[in-house]
């Protein structure tokens, strides 16, 4: 059971699609349906694998059988404290995200059929320990977002499908031959993660270790995206359905945090360490910079997008102080890391809600222009509590997961960047006053007569909703039982860097 | 009953998820309900106080912590504590949240959003209560944070007035600006320490943080070398200073006012805004880490004291009575800072207790006053102590005790205040003295415009308000005059829960006393001057000292300033910010594209004709050459025929002659 | 005895004919006809050298008689052809018929 249950998360989708792909493209409903049921499984089992794997620390779940033996490649899946709660998160807003597409019109078969592919994709990620199938798992990922971007998109959803897909396929290319590299410098045995990270091939070799580095940094980079490589995330969101921008923004976007966290830190740890406080400059002017462009924001769409290049700052901030040159010690390091791979899970949650949520307004007024809406919380009021919660959480609100996140990434940021940290803090308040700023232009004032007689959220709308709301309040008011998985890979990862 | 205190905190909490879920089916609508958890609240407080009595006033000792967040090798705890200051605070809290809760009853009555407002006020208690009686700093800052929340609900309650969301929205962010201040202070200590918890931060102060130094360059000042005590305790201070509306951050409590009138007395007078006067009293050993005139507390008074003349001299002019309430407010809270700055510890939270009760009173008469009168301009009042004598009694009773007219609540903790201005920051007295008779004019002036002389609008028709309005104004009442009994010279019961070790009460001063209440006398006196037997008129008084007035009433442009200053920039960076990433950042990204594109472009154009080209050519001679063949194929058996013949006969010639 | 050459010479004379004449004609009775010459051409020969080169035995006859089998063969399959070119087109001109033109 234990070696099977990741291989059975993984392709469990795989199966649900060729049971859509069975079913008669005018039974629509029957589609939908049949596809929201079959995501369940995976869904309790990664509760379950998140149950089990409390309070334990190291790969476990393991399964390993040779593949391609000739170039060495395995089929080796794995999790561990990082990936448990990302398949936890992928699960879930898959879930939810196929709920909340029960409104979908056009094209009913494909646009399951590919939400199912994408899901695959996604676990395959988060499971792989195999470089060769974690290569083949990240690109799988890709080509069923191009298309949900492409096909069901908004009016420019050509340009952003494209952009989406090159930007992305340039950081990949970069990825593969950074792993190349790797693979070769090990004498060409094994596409191994664990085992690649444990003989650290590069280490001591400056020039070599630096280029493969950044070609591995830039790769995961404009996935998370950092800056400057965010631009195609504001297009992208804005054109994607609503359902896929949840996706986008609350897993993919985690696939390259995960890079850095799975990859990149453990396999080329001394280098990490030499480049890390450029990763912490790079990561303020994510926030910073984030929170400004999305105080500019008029497109209600945007600003999130906008906003989610300011939360994943903090996340690389977390990544940077961990791997920092300074003297912090083992608890710093492993805080940051706590806060990092918090914010990964909360921001998913949060985010993901504030996609749904614009997909709601903008499905009843057709418009995501924030300076036509006004007093809507007299009009939809169940729309204005979960557009409240889930806009203070993103502010980072305490007793928000958001909160707890980013006081730990600035907690384990303290000491190695003080003046970072510091100046970070002004994404704070510029975070809270363009939240702020949002809810008034949507929620409050007096009410606009275009939308008096908006009607509600409807039950579809608060079943994909309410989860998340319970899960940024849950971690954010008592965060023990996802730091309790999320540690122990905290420590084990800290310890590499030493303390001090 | 120590053991009940987890329930304090955690019944309104419940009741306000209560509230939100089921709101209208609830008993009274919800109120009920909300005023049953804080009574229970309440008296839980009163039996701990009881017990402690019955046990000579020794202040209790409780806490209890769960793990709340393991990270690296450590774990973080969260737990709640009680000890003299929190119970006092506890008090407080219970005691004027629970007579809101009843007053709002009465004047809520008939909102259409009335379960929602008892759900608020609720979640506002609950984090209050839980601030009260945190044990460590991050809980603090955890609850600091909701009750800027609720605080923010609150005031943009009747969100659909523009006036009201815009001010809900800077209370936020202003408070959030000083909240930054707070956390980097929380940031400071945790990594100093290694705990959040308080008794770890204290017990590390005299041995880590008051020996380490740092040196950072400040603005104007230059290169200096502070002790980390004194750093982290400055930083909280700008919490405090964000919360308790301290100069410059003081702009968002007068802008408050727009939330209903309950809210700003629980709230903007008599809780919320007192928590940065708590959080200085809770951190004292930090900022106390040294002897009388440490950097922290010198910085804490020049503000406290900055603060209460400035927002007295506003009070001045305001013709709005909440207006002038919050002025008041903000130079009360100076007031308790510079208490606190001093060294009074007991006397700073003294007055907070005191201020609690008779501002809350203040507000509430406030609330009656614009209840029965429908508008809050006191030009548009007069003559209301005839209709309204309830509420005019009690405002009298509450402006007596704010004014520090002995022996009224507030004479006895204004007099500790300058009883250790004296002794130890002389200027600091003779600002507390010049507030006081700042306080006292511009009270008695709001007394007279609105309830003593003629009615000055004969379309108001006043009306005294309902038995549930009126009965906590007479609670409060008579709060304002016993509040200061608790620590008399001779009874200092308030003290035995109240004090630092390092920082003993000085003896009562008669000259002392003397001088606060001659200064309150003089106030009085002058606004009865002009305003009742209008020996000067005001508006000769305004002629007169006309640049002080225009920057009296234009709030001495601290508003105008932090706009220009602060808020104007930032929208312009953002725009910026926008721009650069449209045309910059993006831009290079597209120019990749597009150069990408024209590449492809010549490539295209070489691959159609010249690679492709050479292709082609191929296929073009073998077709020239099946062109030039197919003229044979006439399609007649003749041809044919001649063909094979002539194939024939050169085999023939090829085998026989070659 | 006649000497060998006088029939070979015969033999291809008459084949010349007929080739002259297949190349030439327009009329298909006629091209037929001169395959027919240039088959007996042939026979000639056939016959000629046999009884010259193995005159005890009867080779070069019994060939000939096949070809004046397959000779009536074809004469039967090349007439019926020209009727049915006659049948379409009512002329049996060989030039017009040149269906498997390029």
């Amino acid at each position: 059971m234990e070696r099977w249950i990741l291989t059975v998360i993984t392709f469990w989708p795989l199966v649900v699609l060729a049971g859509v792909l069975c079913i008669p493209g005018r039974l629509e409903r029957f589609i939908k349906w049949f596809s929201i049921v079959g995501s369940l499984p995976p869904l309790a089992l990664s509760v379950w694998l998140w149950m089990d794997y409390s309070g334990q620390a190291g790969m476990r779940y393991v399964m390993k059988a040779p593949w391609i033996s000739a170039i060495g490649v395995d089929y080796h899946v794995g999790a561990d404290g990082l990936s448990v709660p990302m398949f936890f998160l992928t699960a879930l807003l898959t879930t939810l995200s196929l709920i909340y597409s029960l409104n979908i019109t056009v094209r009913v078969k494909e646009y399951f059929a590919l939400f199912l592919l994408l899901q695959t994709g996604m676990f395959g990620v988060f499971a792989s320990l195999d470089y060769f199938l974690f290569y083949v798992f990240w690109e799988i990922s890709l080509v069923p977002m191009y298309f949900l971007i492409g096909i069901w998109g908004g009016p420019r959803r050509e340009y952003a499908a494209i952009k989406f897909f090159l930007y992305t396929l340039v950081g990949s290319v970069c990825m593969l031959l950074a792993i190349l590299a790797l693979y070769f410098a090990t004498g060409a045995e094994t596409f191994d993660m664990l085992r690649i990270a444990e003989q650290q091939p590069f280490a001591g070799r400056g020039v070599v270790q630096s280029l493969v580095f950044w070609a591995l940094f830039l790769g995961f980079a404009i996935k998370v995206p950092v800056w400057p490589f965010h631009t195609w995330l504001p297009d992208a969101h804005v054109e994607a359905p609503t359902a896929g921008s949840v996706i986008l923004a609350g897993v993919l976007l985690k696939m390259g945090c995960y890079g850095f966290l799975r990859i990149l830190l453990p396999t080329l740890p001394e280098v990490s360490a030499q480049y890390s406080l450029w990763i912490g400059v790079l990561a303020l002017i994510s926030i910073v910079y984030g929170a400004f462009v999305a105080m500019a924001q008029m497109d209600f769409k945007k600003l999130i997008a906008y906003s989610s290049v300011n939360h994943m700052g903090y996340v690389m901030l977390g990544i940077a102080a961990a791997s920092s040159l300074t003297a912090a010690d083992l608890t710093d390091r492993a805080t940051a890391l706590n806060g990092a791979m918090l914010q990964m899970f909360s921001h998913g949650v949060i985010t993901g809600a504030l996609f749904l949520l614009v997909g709601v307004i903008y499905e009843r007024a057709h418009t995501r222009d924030l300076r036509e809406f006004g007093g809507l919380g007299a009009v939809m009021s169940r729309y204005s509590v979960a557009l409240w919660a889930s806009c203070f959480a993103s502010l980072g609100l305490p007793g928000m997961s958001g909160f707890v996140a980013e006081f730990f990434v600035f907690r384990g940021a303290f000491p190695a960047y003080l003046l970072l940290t510091c100046l970070a803090t002004i994404g704070l308040v510029v975070t809270a006053a363009y939240l702020l700023w949002t809810i008034q232009r949507v929620l409050l004032g007096p009410t606009n007569e275009r939308w008096a007689k908006l009607p509600d959220m409807d039950a579809r709308e608060v079943v994909s909703v309410l989860p998340l709301m319970i899960l940024m309040v849950l971690f954010g008011v008592y965060p023990k039982p996802i730091l309790d998985i999320l540690n122990g890979f905290a420590r084990q990862l800290a310890a590499l860097f030493g303390a001090g | 009953m120590l053991e009940l205190t987890p329930l304090i905190p955690a019944l309104p909490l419940a009741g306000s998820a209560l509230i939100a879920c089921f709101g209208g089916r609830l008993p009274g609508q919800g109120s009920y309900p909300a005023i049953a958890t804080l009574a229970a609240g309440w008296l839980i407080a009163l039996g701990i106080l009881g017990q402690t009595l019955a046990h000579g006033a020794h202040p209790p000792h409780w806490e209890r912590s769960i793990v709340w967040a393991p990270t690296g090798d450590t774990v973080l705890r969260m737990g709640l504590a009680l000890d003299g200051l929190g119970l006092a605070m506890l008090l407080v809290v219970t005691t004027v949240s629970l007579l809101v809760h009843i007053y709002s009853v009465g004047y809520m009555h008939g909102d259409p959003r009335y379960p929602r407002f008892f759900s608020f006020l609720q979640l506002f208690s609950a984090s209050m209560l839980m601030l009260v009686l945190a044990d460590n700093l991050l809980l603090l800052y955890i609850s600091w944070e909701l009750v800027g929340l609720s605080s923010y609900l609150l005031i943009g309650f009747w969100f659909q007035k523009p006036e009201a969301m815009r001010a809900a929205k800077k209370a936020f962010i202003v408070t959030r600006l000083g909240d930054i201040g707070l956390f980097l202070g929380l940031l400071t200590l945790f990594n100093a320490v290694g705990s959040v918890a308080f008794q770890d931060i204290f017990a590390a102060v005299d041995a880590q943080l008051a020996t380490t130094t740092v040196s950072f360059a400040l603005p104007l000042i230059g290169k200096v070398v502070w002790p980390l005590a004194a750093v982290a305790a400055i930083l909280i201070f700008f919490g405090a200073m964000g919360k308790s509306a301290q100069f410059p951050l003081h702009v968002w409590l007068p802008d408050a006012m727009e939330g209903p009138t309950p809210v700003s007395a629980l709230i903007h007078a008599a809780t919320m805004v007192a928590a940065g006067v708590y959080l200085v009293a809770r951190m004292y050993p930090v900022f106390h880490y040294t002897d009388h005139g440490s950097l922290a507390l010198t910085f804490v008074a020049g503000v406290g004291a900055v603060t209460a003349l400035m927002a007295a001299t506003i009070g001045l002019v305001m013709n709005d009575i909440k207006r002038v309430l919050a002025y008041s407010t903000v130079s009360q809270l100076g007031y308790m800072m510079m208490g606190l700055g001093v060294g009074g510890y007991t006397a700073g939270m003294f007055h907070l207790f005191t201020h609690a009760f008779f501002k809350a009173g203040l507000f509430l008469g406030s609330g009656s006053v614009i209840h029965g009168t429908g508008t809050q301009d006191i030009r548009e009042m007069g003559g209301l102590a005839r209709r309204m004598p309830q509420t005019y009694w009690t405002f009298v009773l509450a402006t007596a005790a704010l004014a520090g007219i002995f022996p009224f609540a507030g004479f006895w903790s204004k007099d500790e205040i300058l009883l250790d201005a004296w002794l130890n920051m002389r200027w600091v007295f003779y600002v507390g003295l010049a507030g006081g008779v700042l306080t006292a004019f511009y009270m008695g002036r709001l007394v007279i415009k609105t309830f003593l002389g003629e009615p000055r609008q004969p379309d108001i028709h006043a009306h005294e308000s309902p038995a549930v309005m009126t009965t906590p104004l007479w609670i409060l009442g008579f709060l304002s005059i016993t509040a200061g009994l608790i620590n008399t010279p001779w009874n200092p019961v308030f003290h035995h829960y109240v004090s630092f070790a390092q920082a003993e009460a000085p003896p009562f001063s008669l000259a002392i006393a003397a001088a606060g209440t001659a200064a309150a006398i003089l106030g009085l006196a002058g606004a009865l001057a002009v305003y009742r037997w209008e020996l000067v008129s005001a508006s000769t008084l305004r002629r007169m000292f006309r640049p002080l007035y225009v920057l009296f009433s234009n709030k001495w442009y601290v508003d105008e300033i932090l706009y220009a200053l602060l808020v104007k920039p930032l929208f312009s960076v953002c725009r910026a910010a926008f721009a650069f990433d449209r045309w910059i950042v993006d831009g290079l990204v597209n120019l990749v594209g597009w150069t990408g594109l024209v590449l492809s472009r010549i490539q295209g154009w070489l691959d159609r004709w010249v690679v492709d080209g050479l292709v082609n050519a191929v296929g073009y001679a073998v077709r020239g050459a099946g062109w030039l063949l197919t003229r044979l194929q006439t399609g007649l058996a003749q041809t044919n025929v001649l063909l094979a013949f002539a194939g024939l006969v050169a085999l023939v010639w090829l085998l026989v002659y070659r | 005895m006649i000497p060998t050459w006088w029939p070979v010479a015969l033999s291809a004379l008459l084949f010349g004919i007929g080739l002259f004449g297949l190349l030439s004609r327009r009329n298909a009775i006629a091209i037929l006809m001169c395959i027919e010459l240039m088959l007996n051409a042939a026979n000639i020969n056939l016959v000629a050298f046999s009884r010259a080169v193995t005159p005890q035995m009867l080779t070069g006859q019994v060939f000939a008689i096949f070809v004046m089998a397959i000779a009536a063969a074809e004469a039967a399959v090349g007439l019926a052809i020209v009727i049915a070119l006659y049948r379409n087109r009512e002329r049996i001109v060989v030039d017009e018929v040149d269906l498997l033109r390029w």
